[in-house]
């Protein structure tokens, strides 16, 4: 009898896999614990597809952990009479649990594609809104002057303290000085690795008003983690209003000529 | 049950006899203790060797981790302890030596604890034993494979001693971090011995593939066809093919960081950087090209730390279930399906980097694919356990968890190579709790459970099953606790590697969770106190084994307990295969592959004598 407690036990804690497994995400929106905000146009796609993966995955969890936890409830040695079944497997079954996973994960990542297209591979035809560059342990930003053109004298500098337009597409072109980084903002849902000698285009259409972090995602040297910048989402209106007191807070404290030479990797 | 000892085997030589751990050698001298306790060419004492040495290595490695994780719990708080040890600003950590810590964590526990700990411990001990050698094909070879391991312990652990302290660029030692000296503290000499570190572990482990794979090949006993192999030999032999076909690519890559480093070159490093203020290198490189190469091998790496426990695990559940493996040919195809695919699935890792979006998603396809072979395993090991007799030793505990973990690691997974949703989680708390459910929740349980189940093999004596019960419970339940949480860490976006991330108005709230976990690590670190003694006791005073104390029926469990130099008394000849339990009309609950076929005849035969 006390045998077959310990085996009821042990099956126990198996179950206790499933159990407080699904516990831990149910509980874990409301401790704020999840997804932070989005407010990106295309974060409510990946957001999704998070989700339709978490159910997917949740139920095969459920069903083999609680088939785990059932064998080694029914099956314990000390309950059963004569020997185990002795088979060595079933073609059948093979089959059905090849070709079912299979069919399955070839449509998962069909699915994820257009997803991914658009946040990776259908890029604007527009001229940059932003540089970005990174370096050791800030974010570098270049705006266009009042001439929209990159690489002009009249390029506004600015550090770490990004402002982008809402309710239109932005593009970045994102750059490295010295090591790897990664430009992630999450609350947008977008994360691309900064690499230094490659000018990557980064886009996105922000639909909220708000101020979010900027977060270094890819290891940069002893101060990562304080390599922390803000972004600015707000109307067309107030974005220009603000790149305007921008342009004349630089001409103000330093002449045209100066703020070329401000050290940028072209 | 015990086989006939009448017949000894021409391979045992019975003046030099050799058991470890408790033998002594009847001639004496120094020159014979040190050919055969510490240059020993008996594959079981360099078994043991790189045994004992990879478990120092992962206490070292479990402290490491620890002190991360007391950063990331309390960040800038003085660390209690091994504060003392580093000796900074009171104990208080600084950035960079945090960083050097994770990067030394992951670096001690993949090279220097889980890839030696299968392939060179496991792989050593069990390949001759459990295909009927007795010994490997090249003796030599084997023991310089563990000797070759020694120069990367000095060069691992002289790093931490040398200024700038240990190599800081993460375990996959991204360049341009890792080739520019002047991009962080860790990155002189450090760095640099990190890369000989990791050229030293390159050389020991193409050494033991070579080996493994001409023993397997050729050195089965007689009847021992590749169909009646156990698990366990199909797993490591398809992770040595895997080691000796990727391992060139990661020592090239590793020559020309060096290069880069030391010669100044610029395979790594493009034109025009300037790192610290200073402009550095001749350029021309792409440090993309690194994580190309270094994923090529690091991506079939990670089923290097995988497939043996697999094996092992397959091995350990058939016994306590009293059944036969369940599809025994699926779960060898399906290895090799791992195997294959592993080669096509690195672009996986670099999502993010840069690399053509294009190529992402072929890369995602491929993935999503290995994902299938890993669930066949899965199904099969399910099928195993149904309609079995299930023992609960420690052992079999820690193999139904390896299979209850495996199963969150490897659906976890499928988040990441989705590559829209990888996006938001690449390089969070999610892809750590990802790593760890396969790497600690699923191989170090895997390794665990073969511990307990070759302990008496290793050492004639089995190891104390009521402390083995109160390690698994409590290493379970603080694994999840510290682990799974990661998860729900992850979905918010928590970035790893940072040291402090609680400045982020973003993740300023997860303190307290953070703080829980580090609490569930310090359990689970603290738990192999248990295990430790345990082990060292049993080694001495655990209750003697015998041949066969599980009822078994591979060939190991025909040897002698530990098996004498030579392994086998008699040679064992094959009849069938590895997993005959519950055989129906035969006598007893289980044939040995050395039973003839008629086994009713050869009970007969058994009596007469």
């Amino acid at each position: 009898m006390g045998k077959r407690l310990a085996g009821m036990f042990w099956a126990l804690v198996f179950l206790a896999v499933p159990v407080l497994g699904v516990a831990t995400f149910a509980v874990a929106p409301s401790i704020n614990v999840w997804l932070p905000k989005d407010v990106s146009e295309h974060g409510r796609q990946i957001d999704s597809l998070f989700y339709f993966i978490l159910v997917l995955t949740g139920v095969v969890f459920v069903a083999t952990e609680v088939l785990l936890f059932w064998f080694i409830w029914k099956y314990d040695a000390v309950k059963q009479q004569g020997p185990a079944t002795y088979i060595q497997g079933s073609h059948t079954l093979e089959v059905v649990w090849t070709i079912i996973p299979a069919a399955t994960l070839l449509f998962l990542a069909i699915y994820q594609m257009n997803a991914w297209a658009d946040v990776k591979m259908r890029r604007p035809a527009m001229a940059p809104t932003v540089e970005v560059v990174a370096r050791q342990f800030e974010w570098r930003l270049r705006y266009p002057g009042r001439d929209g053109t990159l690489g002009t004298a009249d390029d506004l500098f600015l550090v770490n303290d990004l402002h982008l337009p809402i309710d239109e597409d932005v593009l970045i072109q994102l750059k490295s000085m010295d090591v790897l980084h990664s430009f992630f903002l999450p609350h947008v849902r977008i994360k691309q690795d900064a690499v230094p000698g490659m000018k990557i285009p980064v886009w996105f259409k922000a639909r909220e008003e708000g101020a979010f972090d900027i977060v270094c995602a890819e290891l940069c040297g002893w101060g990562h983690y304080k390599m922390k910048g803000r972004v600015t989402y707000e109307s067309r209106a107030k974005f220009d209003a603000w790149l305007e007191r921008k342009y004349a807070e630089q001409e103000a404290t330093q002449p045209q000529s100066e703020a070329a030479d401000v050290a940028l990797v072209r | 049950m015990t086989p006939p000892t009448t017949t000894a085997s021409p391979a045992v030589d019975h003046g030099h006899v050799t058991v470890p751990a408790h033998g002594h050698a009847p001639h004496g001298g120094l020159s014979h203790f040190l050919s055969t306790y510490v240059f020993s060419k008996d594959h079981k004492v360099i078994g043991l060797q790189f045994l004992f040495s990879t478990l120092l290595w992962f206490l070292i490695g479990g402290l490491l981790a620890l002190a991360v994780r007391w950063q990331v719990a309390w960040p800038w708080s003085p660390v209690p302890v091994l504060g003392k040890l580093f000796a900074q600003e009171g104990g208080q950590m600084a950035p960079e030596f945090y960083t050097m810590l994770f990067t030394m964590h992951a670096t001690v526990m993949i090279f220097l604890v889980i890839i030696p700990i299968l392939a060179g411990a496991f792989g050593n001990f069990l390949i001759p034993l459990m295909i009927g050698a007795d010994d490997m094909a090249f003796p030599t070879l084997n023991m310089l494979s563990y000797w070759f391991m020694w120069p990367a312990f000095i060069a691992f652990g002289a790093s931490f001693f040398v200024e700038g302290g240990a190599a800081a660029g993460g375990w996959t030692s991204y360049p341009p971090l890792s080739t520019n000296v002047a991009s962080s503290p860790g990155s002189g000499w450090g760095q640099t011995l990190w890369l000989l570190g990791l050229t030293f572990v390159g050389v020991s482990s193409m050494l033991g593939s070579v080996n493994y794979m001409t023993t397997i090949i050729l050195m089965r006993a007689p009847g021992m066809t590749m169909f009646r192999l156990p698990m366990t030999i199909w797993a490591m032999f398809i992770t040595a093919v895997l080691q000796a076909f990727a391992l060139p690519v990661l020592t090239a890559a590793g020559f020309m960081q060096l290069a880069d480093r030391v010669f100044n070159t610029g395979f790594f490093s493009p034109e025009g950087l300037v790192v610290n203020n200073l402009t550095s290198g001749p350029g021309g490189g792409q440090p993309l090209l690194w994580q190309h190469l270094f994923w090529f091998y690091s991506h079939p790496a990670v089923y290097i730390m995988i497939l043996p426990a697999m094996g092992m695990v397959s091995d350990i559940l058939t016994c306590f279930a009293r059944k036969p493996l369940f599809g025994y040919r699926p779960m060898v195809y399906s290895i090799a399906g791992i195997a294959g695919l592993g080669f096509i699935v690195w672009g996986h890792h670099m999502f993010m980097s840069g690399m053509n979006p294009a190529l992402g998603i072929t890369f995602m396809v491929s993935t999503m694919m290995i994902a299938l072979p890993s669930a066949v395993k899965t199904f099969n090991w399910l099928g195993t356990l149904w309609g079995g007799r299930i023992q609960f030793t420690t052992s079999m505990l820690f193999a139904m968890s390896f299979v209850s973990m495996f199963i969150i690691g490897g659906l976890s997974g499928i988040f990441m190579a989705a590559t829209p949703v990888d996006i938001f989680i690449h390089d969070t708390y999610f892809i750590v709790a990802h790593f760890h459910y396969v790497l600690f929740a699923g191989t170090a349980m895997g390794v665990w459970a073969a511990i307990y189940f070759w302990f008496p093999k290793m050492f004639g004596r089995t190891m104390n099953e009521f402390w083995g019960k109160v390690h698994f419970f409590l290493t379970f339940i603080f694994l999840n606790g510290t682990f799974f949480t990661m998860h729900i860490l992850g979905a918010v976006g928590f970035p790893r590697r940072l040291a402090d991330a609680y400045h982020y108005e973003t993740f300023h709230h997860l303190q307290p969770m953070n703080a829980f976990m580090t609490w569930c690590a310090i359990g689970m670190v603290a738990t192999q106190i248990i295990f430790a003694i345990n082990f060292v006791w049993s080694m001495f005073r655990g209750p003697v084994a015998g041949r066969n104390p599980w009822n078994a029926n591979g060939l190991e469990w025909t040897a002698p307990s530990p098996p004498g130099h030579g392994n086998f008394d008699y040679q064992p000849i094959v009849y069938r295969g590895p997993y005959e339990y519950s055989v129906p009309g035969a006598d007893k609950d289980h044939l040995m592959q050395t039973d003839p076929p008629n086994a009713a005849a050869a009970a007969a035969a058994a009596a007469a004598h």
